[in-house]
């Protein structure tokens, strides 16, 4: 059986965390935002600051304490398998900023060749 | 439409090892989808079984389907697998408008069920071992259709259009390990894997596993290695394989292209290809994202799933016969070779010639009619032997009528047309189509008259004791009969007539 996991931060548990410039481009391009470079040089320093604060977190749990993902010590929350009323095509698409033959309809798809 | 180079099959496996991995990824046949109560059958119209789970839809809350669960651990079971004490949900994270969410809900370090195997028969009967590796929970994308390019790819598409109600339908993931040592045998072994999990899968009534409606899909990874070396290569990965001869197809193709490539010095480029049904070719697709692009995590919005021991105790007692065993017995019970029962296997006709021999018809004279004679109607128009419109019970009921000597095999073929046309049961058909053995004296003994007197020659011959002869005088009543008549009986009346 797997081991479960997140037993170290790949961080480590102090000193400075730095997210470089370049991360920052690699993760706007998979998020497919387009970030001008006066943007990264913004953002980059922007993001360390939030990664610092959340590994503070790092420096209250000791070892004993175990990772979770979770507030509540809950497992197996599952649901019948029947069916429940959902939304109407009609109530769906109405969210939609365009729509075409009961489809939404997105832009363009680019960097995909299927 | 490709420009790849290939090295023949022969000449590659001179070189290379060739070393395979294949994900199947099989669609659960649960009432509802994975995380919300949006039904999940196949061919609503389009958006029609959506909610805000499924949209993605902020403040919307998943929950797990306890029978996709179910139905993942005793696919995980029936492959010999361990089932986790404990799991979790991730979410694999990616851009793309199939999923509304931005992120599909999948299982990465914790699967469901890991470790186990599956034993494979290939044609002449040996029995090869593939292992697995994991099988694991997610859910389906949304269907996107794109507008304004050529034949809906993609590439030069204006717009793309996206319905969502297969977005969220209970997949399980099945991955192999490296599969290696096959050498040449490497396509039938992964046609063979995926055929007999898809029996499996049929066996255990989880999906209605039909490849050709996507609901198993087949990725094949393949690497080649210099041969005799067994180290692994660069792999590419072939997406949506859609049928078993495709699995074959596209494993030798890249076998192929691999060889000429690295033997022309050069090196495989990590990505995925797509398969082209229609052409029998792979072509680039993009390069893999690397995992970490993905950025899996877990997913905060579904509890750990723990089952029980209690649970999966329970569970292995609803395991099926496992289809091979089940061939190994039904062979032995109806006394078939072992070409029989391959091609028996072969034309998709187990179940149907099970269901005859039920109905109660001899395990020979089941396999006949439909190995011989339905088979090769369904050949001949392109169907799949199901579909013909004839049921084993219409099979047992044709038998019957001929062991009853009511029927002939020649009227029998007759009565197998009026099933195909739709005229109605075999029974009906028979009085419809007026075929029913003649056995009546009166009937057929004016027709054996008729036969004496056009062949006196012949007549004599049987009055001279040379009784052989009858056969021709029985051939001309059945001609006037139109094949009618109780051969039995007409032999009977002709030699009390000359003799």
């Amino acid at each position: 059986m797997p081991e479960i996991p997140g037993s170290s931060s790949p961080r480590g548990t102090s000193g400075r965390i730095e997210i470089s410039r370049d991360e920052v481009a690699h993760l706007a391009d998979l998020a497919r935002i387009d970030l001008s470079d006066a943007e990264l040089e913004h953002l980059a320093p922007q993001l360390s600051v939030i990664l610092e604060s959340v590994a503070s977190i790092a420096e209250v749990a000791a070892d004993e304490i175990p990772p979770t993902s979770h507030a509540l010590p809950l497992t197996n929350v599952f649901r019948d398998d029947v069916v429940t009323p959902g939304l109407t095509a009609e109530q769906a698409l109405a969210m939609a900023p365009a729509s075409e033959g009961q489809r939404f309809s997105v832009p363009r798809i680019l960097g995909e060749e299927a | 439409m490709s420009t790849d180079t290939l090295l023949s099959f022969e000449e590659s496996l001179e070189k290379f090892d060739p070393a395979m991995g294949l994900e199947v990824h099989v669609e659960l046949n649960t009432n509802t989808k994975m995380f919300c109560g949006c039904p999940a059958v196949f061919g609503g119209e389009p958006n029609s079984q959506v909610c805000p789970t499924c949209l993605g839809l902020p403040g919307a809350m998943p929950v797990v389907n306890a029978k996709a669960v179910e139905s993942a651990m005793r696919i995980g079971l029936a492959l010999n697998c361990e089932i986790a004490e404990w799991c979790r949900f991730a979410r694999k994270n990616y851009f793309y408008p199939d999923m509304p969410k931005n992120f599909q809900t999948s299982q990465y370090d914790e699967p469901i069920a890991f470790e186990g195997y599956l034993d494979v028969e290939l044609e002449g009967g040996e029995i090869v071992r593939v292992e697995i590796e994991r099988a694991h929970m997610e859910e389906d994308t949304g269907k996107s259709l794109h507008v304004g390019g050529a034949t809906g790819r993609i590439h030069g598409a204006d717009h793309s259009l996206v319905d969502y109600n297969r977005a969220g339908i209970p997949l399980i993931e099945i991955v192999t390990k490296p599969i290696m040592g096959s050498r040449e045998k490497a396509p039938e072994v992964a046609k063979a894997y995926v055929a007999q999990l898809r029996e499996l899968i049929v066996a255990l009534g989880v999906s209605d596993a039909r490849m050709d409606q996507g609901s198993i899909r087949a990725d094949v990874n393949l690497s080649l290695a210099p041969v005799g070396t067994g180290s692994l290569g660069t792999r590419t990965e072939t997406k949506n394989v859609n049928s078993l001869r495709s699995v074959e197809r596209a494993v030798r193709y890249e076998m192929q292209r691999h060889a000429a490539i690295l033997d022309g010095g050069g090196s495989i480029l990590q990505e995925t290809r797509h398969w082209h049904e229609d052409t029998g070719v792979t072509t680039s697709g993009r390069p893999k994202s690397d995992a970490d692009d993905y950025r899996y995590f877990p997913e905060p919005d579904l509890v750990p799933v723990a089952p029980s021991r209690e649970w999966v105790e329970e569970l292995k007692g609803t395991l099926p016969e496992l289809p091979r065993e089940k061939r190994g017995r039904l062979q032995k019970e109806w006394g078939f070779s072992d070409l029989e029962m391959r091609d028996t296997v072969g034309a998709g006709a187990l179940g149907l010639v099970e269901e005859t021999i039920a109905a109660g018809a001899s395990p020979q004279s089941a396999r006949k009619w439909w190995l011989s004679e339905l088979a090769r109607r369904a050949n001949d128009s392109g169907q799949e032997i199901a579909d013909l419109g004839v049921t084993p019970a219409d099979v047992a009921a044709v038998q019957a009528l001929v062991d009853a000597g009511s029927l002939n095999d020649k009227l029998a073929r007759q009565v197998f047309d009026g099933l195909i046309a739709g005229e109605g049961t075999p029974a009906e058909i028979v009085a419809a189509r007026g075929l029913a053995i003649v056995s009546d004296d009166g009937a057929l003994g004016a027709a054996v008259d008729k036969a004496i007197e056009a062949n006196p020659d012949v007549a004599d011959k049987i009055r001279d004791g040379k009784v052989a002869a009858a056969g021709a005088l029985i051939g001309a009543v059945m001609k006037e009969m139109r094949g009618q008549a109780d051969a039995g009986r007409v032999r009977e009346l002709i030699i009390e007539k000359l003799t």
